[in-house]
């Protein structure tokens, strides 16, 4: 495994209280694999995605516990000039807003040089051809002329093919993309993913690819994890999970988005706010919002237990005994599996 | 000015843009009565013909001397029926924020005629401008910079009746502004919060109430939910057809998100660079579209079905939008369309229904702006 995160907890300390931003969670990717981390704001998937870069702001933020295996080796051991050489080199990410991300003073051949320059020791000179070549790689039109020009000169496309180069550039193992193409529109985001998927394949990289957006997931990924509160509420291949979703929040979340092939009737949409990470609720964080809620939801945590697609709705073994093996065994992940953190998954899934 | 309008009626008026009966209003009261004046369902209501916008380009500082334009928007017609939502899309640059703004009268149209109930809206002034401005009111995209954060939700929702006191009285502003509250699913005791105080999808339920505190009869929205996350949109959403039902309100819904603009509209513009496309109904547009674009756009929106990626057909644009100051000649989507021949650089396509589709009875039979317009079911071919 190329990477695995497992049981992963970040918490924020601020003037008003603990916001927990990251409360156990467990993924992996493998080389060439693409895992989407798909959640809504504050559902703690960028801010796990900080904490495996080791670009998480500390303090506020603290890894409270868990470890992050990184072909082997856990990175929360390594000491920070250790850190400083996997970063980059070994993992990239790419960030949303590549205006914001780029230094706006200095060229964009000075900024795809820098990682030759500092990873590799090459000269300013030598870096700069790398640049044009990399440039050249994601496609950017007449990069030669180009290689001098500031980030605001480029469209927002070409940014983010710009950014897209910068962490390719060492040819890394891993790279995790938070929602890189939220920023631009259609047709230029089906340019940009496709530039990703074709140079992931190339270079048979793992990619984290972060987002909200269903459909872009359902376009690239081979696995889904959905975060709802700092943890998984289900993770699955990503064929099963539009097929027939096993927690609330992810049926809640495809049957809230509208349709480009039909005209739908009233949508779907879940009730109440997404919670305060400071105060998040007792048992199911999801439970004030669930259609399916019972007493159990607002006292019990649910595991994330497995998921196994039974023959008929008429031969479910009775539940509890499944559930109190699962708590035995840490939740780990197996790479094909496929899991949901709802007490109610089997009637889930039947529903679906 | 009857005559005036006829002659500028483009010369492709076709069912998507009917005929201006204008009214002729010496004195300002009678402007004013014509404006308060109910119209009939499904009757046109807003009908904007041939409107433009050009931004200068100057160069200098002492002496400004015009270099150029950009062409923010170049020739946009279309019609707005009492009731009906009309969705219009298009990609960042396209313009379609700038008609929103031109609608409003919030910048001044470099040409063009936009009527509001048989009076040029662009013209007018004083009281009867002000009672048009009354009837059309807006919510824009993000609620995080369009509330006043130094105003209580009270204070930001009944500014309006600041301006316009005829809608309520004094004494009733309150009630009036908790009644908005409740009808926009927020809890009227928030009256004397700050908007730091909500959420998004509450702030954007601000912004709402906000524009229907003047009861006005359009709204035009701006990318009312591109803002929110996808739990909170679909609320949004639902609450914005209640609110249509209940008010009879017309939409002029603007967004990037062509399933919601689907999901929500009756009518669909699809604008590039500043000119309408292909315009129609939406099932005219998402399931039979002919213009090179549009079938563009559609294809290249991620489907959330896994089942589909192998096998839906893509096609992927090259290139760059080109710059609004200086679009291509002809047509201005031949820079980026596999279609594109020597004709399309000489000549500009028309708004229209497209001759091969002329007389026939088939959804492929609506206003596209492409000489080889040719139909494509691009969103169901798996």
């Amino acid at each position: 495994m190329l990477l695995e995160v497992r049981d992963l907890h970040v918490e924020f300390r601020t003037r008003d209280g603990v916001a927990k931003a990251v409360n156990g969670v467990t993924y992996s990717v493998d080389a060439g694999e693409t895992l989407a981390v798909l959640g809504e704001s504050g559902s703690g998937k960028s801010v796990t995605a900080q904490a495996v870069m080791g670009i998480l702001d500390m303090p506020p933020g603290k890894i409270t516990g868990g470890e992050i295996l990184f072909q082997g080796k856990d990175l929360l051991k390594l000491k920070e000039d250790e850190r400083r050489k996997v970063r980059g080199a070994e993992m990239a990410m790419i960030f949303q807003d590549a205006l914001s991300s780029l230094n706006p003073v200095l060229t964009v051949g000075d900024q795809l040089g820098e990682m030759f320059v500092v990873h590799r020791g090459m000269s300013k000179k030598d870096a700069k051809l790398k640049a044009v070549e990399l440039m050249d790689r994601v496609r950017i039109p007449a990069a030669k002329e180009r290689v001098g020009q500031y980030p605001h000169q480029f469209s927002g496309g070409m940014r983010q093919r710009i950014m897209i180069a910068m962490a390719l550039a060492l040819e890394p193992a891993l790279i995790i993309a938070d929602e890189p193409t939220t920023a631009l529109d259609v047709t230029v985001q089906a340019q940009v993913m496709d530039l990703l998927a074709e140079l992931q394949r190339e270079l048979n990289m793992g990619l984290i690819l972060i987002t909200h957006d269903l459909g872009v997931v359902a376009d690239v990924a081979d696995k889904i994890a959905v975060m709802y509160a700092g943890r998984i509420v289900e993770r699955a291949p990503v064929h099963d999970i539009y097929k027939a979703p096993a927690h609330p929040y992810t049926k809640g979340l495809l049957e809230s988005i509208p349709r480009l092939d039909q005209k739908g009737q009233e949508l779907y949409a879940i009730k109440g706010l997404p919670p305060n990470l400071m105060a998040i609720p007792p048992g199911c964080a999801f439970n004030p919002r669930c259609p399916r809620a019972q007493d159990i939801c607002r006292t019990e945590v649910p595991p994330l237990a497995e998921v196994t697609v039974d023959e008929g709705p008429g031969t479910v073994p009775s539940r509890p005994g499944a559930e109190a093996l699962s708590r035995l065994s840490p939740p780990t992940d197996n790479g094909a599996g496929r899991q949901s953190a709802c007490h109610f998954w089997k009637e889930t899934l039947r529903d679906a | 000015m009857a005559e005036l309008s006829k002659s500028n009626e483009p010369a492709d008026a076709t069912p998507n843009v009917s005929e201006v009966e204008t009214v002729d209003a010496a004195t300002e009261s009678e402007a004013v009565a014509a404006i308060e004046a109910p119209v009939e369902r499904g009757e046109p209501i807003l009908q904007v013909r041939n409107l433009v916008k050009h931004f200068p380009l100057t160069q200098g500082i002492l002496f400004k001397k015009q270099i150029g334009a950009v062409k923010a928007v170049d020739g946009v017609s279309f019609d707005l029926h009492q009731g009906e939502t009309l969705g219009i899309v298009g990609e960042s640059g396209c313009g379609k924020s700038t008609v929103a703004k031109l609608l409003m009268t919030l910048e001044t149209a470099t040409a063009g005629e936009v009527f509001y109930k048989g009076q040029d809206i662009t013209k007018l002034s004083g009281r009867a401008l002000k009672a048009v401005r009354r009837n059309i009111q807006m919510v824009f995209q993000d609620p995080y910079t369009s509330l006043n954060p130094r105003m209580t939700v009270g204070d930001i929702i009944g500014e309006p009746f600041d301006i316009h006191p005829e809608v309520a009285p004094k004494g009733d502003r309150r009630r009036k502004v908790q009644e908005l509250l409740d009808v926009v699913g927020l809890n009227p005791e928030y009256i004397n919060r700050y908007p730091h105080q909500f959420s998004g999808g509450q702030r954007q339920r601000i912004g709402i109430a906000r524009g229907l505190a003047l009861n006005p009869e359009i709204i035009i929205c701006d990318e009312p939910v591109s803002a929110l996350d996808v739990s909170v949109q679909a609320q949004v959403i639902n609450l914005m057809e209640k609110l249509q039902d209940e008010f009879n309100l017309s939409y002029i819904f603007i967004a990037h998100d062509l399933s919601i603009v689907r999901h929500i509209s009756d009518r669909v513009g699809v604008m590039y660079l500043g000119a309408m496309a292909e315009i129609g109904t939406d099932t005219q547009i998402y399931d039979h579209p002919t213009h090179p674009y549009t079938q563009a756009l559609l294809s290249a929106v991620p489907v959330p079905d896994p089942e589909s990626r192998e096998g839906r057909e893509r096609i992927i644009l090259t290139g760059d939008v080109p710059s609004p100051a200086n679009p291509p000649s002809g047509c201005r989507f031949r820079t980026r369309c596999w279609k594109a021949q020597d004709r399309c650089a000489e000549e500009v396509p028309l708004l229209a229904i497209p001759e091969r589709f002329v007389g026939k009875d088939t959804p492929a039979a609506h206003e596209s702006a492409c000489h080889f317009a040719e139909e494509k079911d691009v969103v169901h071919a798996a």
